[in-house]
């Protein structure tokens, strides 16, 4: 039950909204995320959006994770 | 950019076991304690991809596994008044109680409800003004701002059948507890969402202790370059927290969570199944928000009884002191279809990932 999973916005209505991931969109509760916009990716918790996912931070750990397998070559 | 496949390229995470084998020279034991780790550690069979000197070791970050017997029973003693619904998470309803499980007393007539969110629970309230409407709440920080968030809902929309059986735990009294264990742990692998959540400070006691801690997400890389991290904490003699998945958590946290959590929970002493009461390591509704508590409203206290079955080591494996296989019934008399312990229950229960994942379930099925 504390599986999360990152999912998209698509809409927003005041404190819900719709997220989805693949073919699946459901209704989500933003109230844990004000700062929320359509477009962004959340992690989806029990109904909620709990973190708003940052692509710059993903784009840098990537990044980072290539540069771990250069060093052990 | 969909924030999965990315983070599960074979080809990287071999050169990060690579970078492992080479730089791991301690004889290390290290603990996942969040059930979401088990499961993608025995999924993408990391542990085979890790050096000799690496143990990892399972703990108590499974939410339905440390709900105690006695909230249990309180759970099953409220739907014995005919004019309650009981709303649950779907893996709820299968862990033993004292006599009997959720499942069971829904079978003899209860009136149980599954339910997938909190926010789900509010909207049968609303269809069922007649009745009281309960929300059998667990689950760490992760869940709890998500509770607290169905009961300003619910008092948003007038909704006054709505209550919350809190039986959440909070991360720090546990934190606490490991280090008083006498297993020896070198580190910490600390979960994602929870830290999303509450933010980094919460580790100090364990940094202080000397143990790395290495925020970690839940993608077979994040996990690989997590014990990476560790590994080349140890080997350095230096014990911090580390943010591993900074595209989701911050050293903050959330603060609107951090609020909402604040305003409608007290903190109060919690039984942890297999573990003990803990203080200060649950929550209650409290202060504005009193009257959503189902205890307070029901005149329920949650009994502290906590005798597992006979021959279940779940409170061991709970506390890193044994593994499933080290339990005479795991795959002979305890299956998830069958579960014995609490363990065996959930899908983040450790016996539970072991036996579908790992390949000691395998070998012990083989057999
Ligand atoms: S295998 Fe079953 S009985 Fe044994 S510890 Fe796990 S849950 Fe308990």
């Amino acid at each position: 039950m504390c599986l999360a999973v990152p999912m998209e916005v698509t809409e927003i209505n005041d404190f819900r909204g719709i997220a989805r991931m693949g073919g699946v969109s459901r209704d989500v509760n933003l109230m844990l995320v004000p700062d929320v916009k359509v477009g962004d990716y959340v992690i989806i918790h029990a109904g909620s959006a709990i973190s708003i996912l940052s692509e710059q931070e993903a784009k840098k750990t990537l990044d980072l994770l290539g540069e771990i397998g250069m060093d052990s070559e | 950019m969909k924030y999965m496949t990315e983070f599960r390229d074979g080809e990287i995470a071999e050169k990060i076991a690579g970078a492992i084998k080479k730089q791991s020279r301690k004889k290390i034991r290290v603990m996942e304690f969040c059930g979401g780790h088990t499961i993608s550690l025995l999924k993408y069979g990391i542990p085979d991809l890790l050096p000799d000197t690496i143990e990892m070791v399972s703990g108590p970050g499974c939410p339905v596994c440390v709900t105690s017997r006695g909230e249990i029973d309180t759970a099953i003693q409220l739907t014995e008044n005919p004019d309650v619904i009981l709303a649950s998470f779907g893996d709820m309803i299968r862990v033993p109680g004292t006599s009997e499980s959720l499942r069971q007393a829904k079978a003899k007539g209860a009136d149980i409800r599954i339910v997938y969110s909190p926010d789900d629970a509010v909207k049968i309230a609303d269809e069922n003004r007649g009745k009281d409407v309960i929300f059998f709440a667990v689950g760490f920080e992760t869940t709890a701002p998500v509770t607290a968030s169905s009961i300003k809902l619910a008092e948003a929309m007038g909704v006054d059948n709505y209550f919350v059986l809190s039986a959440h735990k909070t991360t720090p009294g546990i934190l606490g507890a490991l280090l008083a264990e006498e297993v020896r742990l070198d580190g910490f692998i600390c979960p994602g969402h929870v830290t999303a959540i509450t933010g980094t400070a919460m580790y100090k006691p364990l940094t202080d202790a000397c143990k790395p801690c290495v925020v970690s997400g839940f993608e077979p890389l994040d996990i690989m370059s997590s014990i990476l991290s560790v590994v080349q904490q140890v080997e350095k003699n230096v014990a911090t927290t580390e943010i591993n998945y900074r595209r989701v958590v911050s050293s903050s946290g959330n603060p609107t969570a951090q609020k909402i959590m604040g305003e409608v929970f007290s903190p109060v002493d919690a039984v942890w199944r297999g573990i003990g009461v803990i203080p200060n390591s649950g929550l209650k509704p409290d202060g504005a928000y009193k009257r959503f508590d189902a205890c307070a409203k029901f005149g329920l206290k949650i009994t502290t009884d906590e005798k597992e079955t006979r021959g279940c080591i779940c409170d061991k494996i709970l506390r890193g002191l044994k593994k499933p296989v080290d339990c005479k019934l795991f795959n002979t008399v305890c299956a998830p279809e069958e579960p014995v312990g609490a363990c065996m229950v959930s899908d983040e229960g450790t016996c539970s990932i072991y036996y579908r994942f790992g390949k000691e379930g395998r070998e012990v099925a083989a057999r």
